[in-house]
């Protein structure tokens, strides 16, 4: 999942959904500053029933737990299933970028992979969510009238690569009965 | 931009046989060694070079760097990451002023080596705090990176001034005592750091996925370098600091580096968790 402006809220509504025992791993970015103390997975956990991390170098992901990006460093996947960070150039002025993280997923994950882009004032996440697309995973985009900054899913909207367009409310539910049930 | 066909398994397989071949193209080629990189972070520089030049294949671009060492010079740094700054961290070099200082003043003479320094800005961030806190005149700065063009502009030390105007909140924050202006000279756009500055480092090559100990070191600094290997190549060179360091010396790694995956944990104290820096064990804890 991917967001910028205003994705704060956007995550608290959909991880809120999410039910004990969900069975997929949850990769997220949040666009910040690369100086913010990294706050976000304590504020995230206080709203979701399932574990928060703030990843390390290398970690393993675990299906079931909620991985959040840290400033400063664009998150990949990796072949064996570890998370590497980068700190790497900025795209789209972001790092982390949504992007980076659905380009890397795209290619390991393929048709297994779900990506959602939510709330946000820039491009960044198009390219990943055709990517996706394109390698069979499912694509979903909060509708831009229900995002704080609707230029984000606007962009994914536009490659004509997004599945879904959901209200922020439904992309919790949605998420909870399609890869729980 | 979006292309319309579908890429299934194969495809990505294809891709990566492709960069693997890449790999070993340069390494042969060039001598440096990329194929134990995260694969990961190396997939996604081939690709963002590959779309920015506009190769049809990656293929097409090896056979371009075989053949073309300009190009090659252009990929090297897209896969190097050459991303740094002065301060990097400013809490780092707090905690460094803070908890490793004191122990170092103690030291009739100090050895530090900054593996994978770059463009040199750490290594003057460094420099000047060694001499803010009267030790520099005993230290030697061995500053090692793998890429030698990297090096050359290290060793000029020659930065934007509107870079370098950035770094005065980083110098602060870092418990900096002066003025960062007070360590270089500005000229035009740009500022040039002090000769006294350069006075005790050294500017090596040194290339840690296949290059051995060097030297017994007190302080190693290894920072947002080892995100860039895999887990095996992040073992060996945690092992090639730990033979490099002296009993009581310490390690310092990126704020999201870990000991963990290299299964030394045992061969290091912790001495600042959030900040990563790690002290090598007098007696190490035998099984």
């Amino acid at each position: 999942m991917g967001a910028s402006w205003g994705g704060l809220n956007a995550y608290t509504t959909i991880l809120s959904a999410l039910p004990v025992g969900f069975p997929a791993a949850i990769l997220l970015v949040q666009h910040q500053h690369a100086s913010a103390e990294n706050r976000l997975p304590w504020l995230l956990a206080r709203y979701c029933q399932l574990p928060v991390i703030a990843p390390e170098d290398k970690e393993e992901i675990q299906p079931g737990c909620v991985y959040v990006a840290p400033p400063g460093y664009h998150m990949l996947v990796e072949e064996d299933e570890t998370l590497a960070l980068s700190a790497g150039r900025p795209v789209h002025f972001s790092r982390p970028s949504v992007d980076e993280l659905f380009l890397s997923a795209g290619a390991v994950y393929g048709k297994q992979l779900a990506g959602v882009i939510l709330t946000g004032a820039n491009e960044d996440g198009a390219k990943g969510i055709d990517y996706i697309h394109r390698r069979g995973g499912f694509t979903i985009a909060q509708s831009p009238v229900s995002a704080e900054a609707p230029a984000m899913p606007e962009a994914a909207i536009k490659t004509g690569a997004v599945s879904r367009v959901l209200d922020l409310e439904a992309i919790g539910t949605f998420l909870a009965e399609q890869v729980a049930g | 931009m979006a292309e319309p066909y579908p890429i299934d398994d194969d495809e990505v397989n294809v891709e990566d046989i492709e960069i693997r071949l890449l790999m070993e193209a340069i390494y042969q080629m060039y001598g440096y060694d990329f194929r134990s990189y995260s694969k990961a972070s190396i997939r996604r520089r081939v690709m963002h070079r590959m779309t920015m030049s506009g190769f049809a294949s990656i293929m097409e671009m090896t056979d371009k760097v075989l053949r073309d060492r300009p190009f090659f010079v252009t990929l090297l740094n897209d896969l190097t990451v050459n991303v740094t700054e002065m301060y990097r961290d400013p809490e780092f070099y707090r905690a460094f002023r803070e908890e490793v200082v004191p122990v170092l003043k103690t030291f009739p003479f100090i050895k530090i080596w900054h593996a994978g320094c770059s463009t040199g800005e750490e290594i003057y961030s460094m420099a000047i705090l060694l001499e803010e806190e009267g030790l520099y005149d005993r230290a030697m700065i061995y500053a090692t990176d793998i890429d030698k063009n990297v090096l050359a502009s290290a060793k000029k030390g020659i930065y934007s001034i509107e870079a370098v105007k950035q770094y005065g909140d980083n110098y602060r924050r870092a418990g900096g005592r002066h003025s960062l202006s007070d360590y270089f000279t500005a000229r035009y756009d740009s500022v040039i750091m002090e000769q006294r500055l350069k006075r005790n480092i050294v500017f090596a090559d040194h290339d840690l996925a296949t290059d051995q100990v060097f030297g017994e070191m007190h302080v190693i600094l290894c920072r947002n370098v080892l995100i860039y290997f895999d887990r095996a190549l992040q073992a060996r060179v945690i092992r090639l600091f730990s033979d490099s360091l002296d009993m009581g010396g310490y390690l310092c790694l990126g704020t999201k580096e870990s000991l963990r995956f290299s299964g030394q944990e045992e061969t290091f104290d912790v001495i600042n968790t959030p900040l990563r820096i790690f002290r090598k064990r007098q007696f190490p804890h035998n099984a």
